[in-house]
């Protein structure tokens, strides 16, 4: 998975407590795709154990360890520093160096929804993708909110720009949404059109506005 | 607070028996002061409609259309033109600049006519000119512009001087991506200061500038997004 990969390659820019891992992560992303402290440490220390990071400062070091812990409930992991070893480094390299893939898509809960929607006759499809289009746009008013206000609208540093870059993706990714919801419903109007036959005189915009 | 815009109850029928189309049924509608509205919906559904019935280039067959409270069904054309001229700014689907006069001269015209000095209404043209980022063009022709150009100056005409309703279909239509982002924060600044904005548009991307979003689906408002009230779902500045 992707956290574990993002991770690794936050620890090349040096040596880290699980803590600052996390912080330098949603510096990056927002709270789009919040990492809990548990499942960093838990990540951290799977990493160790495949020898792909190294503790440099244990827990007898938590004395020297300067900045490092304060406020942080005392349990071993949590004071350690972390590093990227040799083998990690280039887990990292082959992560950069591969596509993502997109053989199996994500589960996609909405193109499931009306996949089974369209085919059961008591369901009423174009409420369904009215609702969904209007929920969505909300989502799509407030990621663009956030992008003309905030760190996002005016990136100072490489970490902002990151950010702006993720709230595009959002953005993007809903804009994709919506245009799939008006399409969807265009077919499913022209279908139910053609099963009726053209009534004249009957308001059929959406043929009238195809041939406009 | 009270609205700039208000459509209340209108519709709009094209011709008649047979041939009738309702292009707008019974819809009312609101715009305030510092308030973008955004207007989607499937090629005819009625987006222009409204927003010509909203700049009294048309009339509603019934239903009452009121611009900063003036009912324009009981005013004379001059009185119509006057409103048109003053207080709101439109810029149309196919940009309608008049092929004659160079770009500051389409942008300052709506001034000139209502008897600005025209040294004073070419500086505000090539201001205007100028924020919507052709100030090199200002004394071009619309037949020596590109298609994004030629929109661009329909902006600017629509923006000039103290509007205090902006009608917009489909500006972003002919620009590039961040062409037409840099218009849609020219709109959002103007609405930020004040104005009311109502913007026909097909993307969503440039729709989600708006503080709503209303559907028109055959001639009805079908659904709204957005209140004044932001729900923001990833509070971006709680993490700083
Ligand atoms: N002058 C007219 N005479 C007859 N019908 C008209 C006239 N103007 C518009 N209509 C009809 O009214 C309906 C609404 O048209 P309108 O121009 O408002 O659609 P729209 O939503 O702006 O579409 P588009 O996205 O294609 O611009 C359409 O069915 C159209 O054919
Ligand atoms: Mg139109």
């Amino acid at each position: 998975m992707s956290i574990r990969q993002a991770m690794l390659a936050i620890l090349e820019q040096g040596p880290m407590y699980g803590y600052q891992l996390r912080a330098e992560f949603e510096q990056r992303t927002g709270e789009t795709w919040p990492l809990n402290i548990g499942q960093v440490y838990t990540t951290l220390t799977r990493l160790e154990r495949d020898g792909l990071v190294e503790v440099v400062v244990g827990d007898a070091g938590s004395g020297n360890a300067g900045h490092g812990g304060v406020g942080e409930p005392l349990g071993s992991d949590r004071t350690h520093v972390y590093r990227a070893t040799e083998a990690g480094r280039s887990e990292v390299s082959e992560w950069f160096a591969t596509p993502v893939p997109r053989s199996q898509p994500p589960r996609d809960e909405l193109a499931i929804k009306l996949a089974i929607a369209v085919t059961l006759p008591g369901v009423d499809v174009g409420t369904i993708i009215q609702r969904q289009r209007t929920a969505t746009m909300a989502s799509l008013q407030d990621y663009t909110r956030l992008k003309r206000t905030g760190r996002a609208a005016t990136p100072q540093e490489p970490a902002d720009l990151a950010w702006s870059l993720v709230l595009d993706a959002l953005v993007f990714d809903a804009e994709a949404e919506v245009r799939w919801l008006d399409h969807c419903e265009a077919r499913l109007r022209r279908a139910a059109a053609e099963r009726e036959g053209v009534r004249p005189g009957a308001s059929t915009p959406s043929t009238e506005g195809a041939t406009r | 607070m009270n609205a700039v815009l208000h459509l209340a109850a209108v519709s709009r029928v094209h011709g008649e028996g047979a041939t009738e189309v309702h292009a707008l049924r019974s819809v009312t509608f609101r715009a305030h002061p510092g308030e973008l509205v955004a207007v989607m919906g499937p090629s005819g559904s009625g987006k222009s409609t409204l927003l010509t019935l909203a700049g009294g280039l048309d009339a509603p067959t019934s239903g009452s259309v009121r611009i900063e409270g003036h009912d324009l069904a009981t005013l004379d054309n001059a009185g119509r033109a006057r409103i048109r001229r003053t207080s709101v700014g439109y810029v149309f689907q196919d940009f309608n600049l008049i092929p004659a006069l160079t770009a500051a001269e389409n942008v300052a015209l709506p001034r000139e006519l209502d008897g600005e000095k025209s040294r004073i209404a070419r500086r505000l043209a090539v201001t205007a000119l100028e924020e919507v980022g052709i100030a090199d063009l200002v004394d071009r022709f619309p037949d020596e512009m590109s298609g994004g150009q030629q929109q661009r100056v329909a902006i600017a005409r629509a923006i000039v001087g103290e509007r205090r309703l902006i009608l917009a279909d489909e500006p972003t239509g002919a620009l590039d991506t961040d062409t037409g982002e840099e218009i849609l924060r020219l709109l959002r600044a103007r609405c930020d200061a004040g104005a009311a904005g109502v913007m026909v548009t097909h993307e969503a991307r440039h729709a989600a500038w708006a503080d709503r979003v209303v559907f028109l689906r055959d001639g009805v408002v079908v659904d709204e997004t957005g209140s004044d009230e932001p729900e923001v779902l990833l509070v971006e500045e709680a993490g700083r």
